[in-house]
């Protein structure tokens, strides 16, 4: 009995140490001089390998969510003969939820594995430390382009992301199963509200971004330097950033819910 | 010879020095001195922590007690900006090469050279070229990391090394692993850069003979304690048991052959545990 309060207890402990040492990870990555004549050619080349290469994913995804959605919806009004606000359905469903949350899904997948893969592959191939005796700091030179490209690259892919699911259900919802297309059009324009839904969509989608690169990249840096640290650094990275996407969407919502 | 320096011949001073990892102790009081521009040499088993002792002077680990002088600054007490300003006037050679595996050796040579200084394109050429004629790879300047063998990785990470002209540079196991020939390219590397460029250097190894052949001094650590020191023909005239079981290979003596275990009769009657 003892014995399991005390393991608790540990795995408490341990748990918020990692806490403290990501948080200070994070302040460590942030708080710096700002470089931006050498930091810039590197941030871009990481926008590069974590936006650009994650949008073929996030387009095919984007594709048939939306159609799934146009059909499944479709069948669903069409039980109330309330077709004509597809639009409205598809539409808010992927710019308040499906959009921010799958796009942060995927991108954990895709991106997020990859980052902690290709850090703690050079944590163990010691390219970190001789860089750090090389003089030149690896949280500047690593870390930073990496947690600012997937910063900035997430609420862009889920704008695409949102736009082409959105064409999707067009054309299931308009283009196969006959729904007015005009109709489609002028009900999603009068139902969706920039503010309440499409911006709170992207505020989510930023606050994923980050959080997602800052899991993947600490994993990364933080992982033991040996093939079966790098294996469970990569499978944790993929396992805390969705949950916490899972966790964080739903306290978001209710705060943008409650009249934020 | 005489090897009783004065403060300021010493590049780098290690006082009191105790590191401990969880309950080992790694070093147990260490007194050591790098003089100005020779190569002393670390010596021991493996698993005494010598790469620990290049991790304490490059300030990478923090010692618990003891001071570490690199050029009469406590290296460990100073800021992170000021840490990695001196840490451009050490080279480090790792084990491993730990060559940037995204880059093509030039490109790893000029690394330091683009991060810290504003050069031109053409004056970075011309300088990587240098330091890769240096070590005689001049013509292998656009493989990749991957492609080079074990022996070239070191000597191009060497290059990387001295590319910002450093005071001190450490070599982790710079023979472990290699072939006979590519062992003689670093032997005489160390020593000919070392001299050319007035750089201090410390070898860490257990390659007792190829140490000896370079060093220009030698401590012998073992169990967390220097339990030997001088220049190579001191030692090897040494009486000390324990330098005398290292330097000439024996295999049972104040190192035992066996690892610390029960009774060998009590075992094998299963009178212990399991």
């Amino acid at each position: 009995m003892i014995e399991s309060i005390a393991s608790l207890g540990r795995w408490g402990l341990d748990g918020l140490e990692g806490l403290g040492r990501a948080t200070v990870f994070l302040l460590r990555t942030l708080i710096r001089r700002p470089r931006f004549i050498k930091s810039f050619p590197l941030l871009i080349r990481e926008i590069y390998s974590v936006g650009v290469l994650s949008l073929l994913i996030i387009l095919v995804s984007g594709l048939f969510i939306g159609m799934v959605l146009g059909l499944q919806g479709y069948h669903t009004l069409e039980k109330f003969s309330a077709t004509q606000q597809l639009g409205q359905l598809i539409a808010l469903s992927v710019v308040r939820e499906l959009g921010p949350v799958v796009t942060a899904l995927l991108f954990a997948g895709r991106a997020g594995s990859a980052l902690t893969a290709e850090i703690g592959l050079m944590k163990a191939t010691e390219q970190l430390t001789s860089m750090e005796m090389i003089g030149v700091d690896p949280l500047w030179r690593i870390i930073s382009p990496r947690f600012w490209a997937g910063f900035i690259s997430m609420p862009l892919l889920m704008l695409i992301f949102s736009a082409i699911a959105i064409y999707g259900g067009y054309l299931v919802g308009v283009s196969w199963l006959g729904v007015d297309g005009g109709s489609f059009w002028s009900n999603m324009q009068a139902g969706v509200n920039f503010h309440e839904d499409v911006l709170n969509g992207v505020i989510k989608s930023i606050v994923f971004g980050g959080v997602v690169t800052w899991i993947a990249v600490f994993q990364g840096y933080d992982c033991v330097p040996t093939a079966e640290g790098i294996s469970r650094a990569t499978t944790k990275s993929v396992v805390y950033a969705s949950l916490a996407v899972l966790g964080l969407d739903f306290v978001l919502t209710t705060m943008m819910l409650g009249g934020w | 010879m005489g090897y009783k320096f004065q403060m300021s011949d010493n590049l780098v001073t290690l006082r009191n020095v105790s590191f401990n990892r969880k309950d080992r102790i790694i070093f147990n009081n260490v007194e050591l001195d790098i003089a100005r521009g020779k190569i002393t040499a670390v010596l021991g088993p493996s698993g005494t922590g010598k790469t620990t002792l290049l991790r304490l002077i490059g300030a990478q680990l923090k010692p618990d007690s003891g001071t570490v002088l690199f050029d009469n600054q406590n290296i460990h007490q100073l800021s992170r900006y000021d840490l990695y300003q001196l840490r451009r006037r050490i080279g480090m050679l790792f084990q491993s090469g730990a060559l940037f595996t995204n880059l093509s050796a030039f490109e790893n040579v000029a690394f330091p050279l683009r991060e810290h200084t504003k050069l031109s394109e053409n004056l970075i050429r011309d300088l990587v070229l240098l330091k890769l004629q240096a070590v005689g790879l001049r013509g292998a300047r656009d493989l990749m990391a991957s492609e080079l063998s074990g022996g070239m990785s070191r000597r191009v990470a060497l290059a990387r090394g001295i590319a910002l002209d450093p005071q001190l540079i450490m070599y982790d196991e710079p023979f472990t692993g290699q072939d006979p020939i590519a062992i003689g390219v670093l032997m005489k590397l160390i020593r000919t850069l070392n001299d050319a460029l007035g750089m201090t250097s410390i070898v860490v190894s257990h390659d007792v003979q190829e140490v000896f052949a370079i060093a220009d001094y030698v401590y012998v650590i073992s169990n967390g304690k220097i339990i030997g020191q001088g220049s190579p023909t001191e030692l090897q005239s040494s009486q000390a048991p324990a330098v005398v079981q290292f330097i000439k290979g024996l295999p049972d003596g104040v190192v035992p052959f066996h690892y610390p275990a029960a009774d060998f009769k009590k075992d094998l009657l299963g009178e212990t545990q399991r």
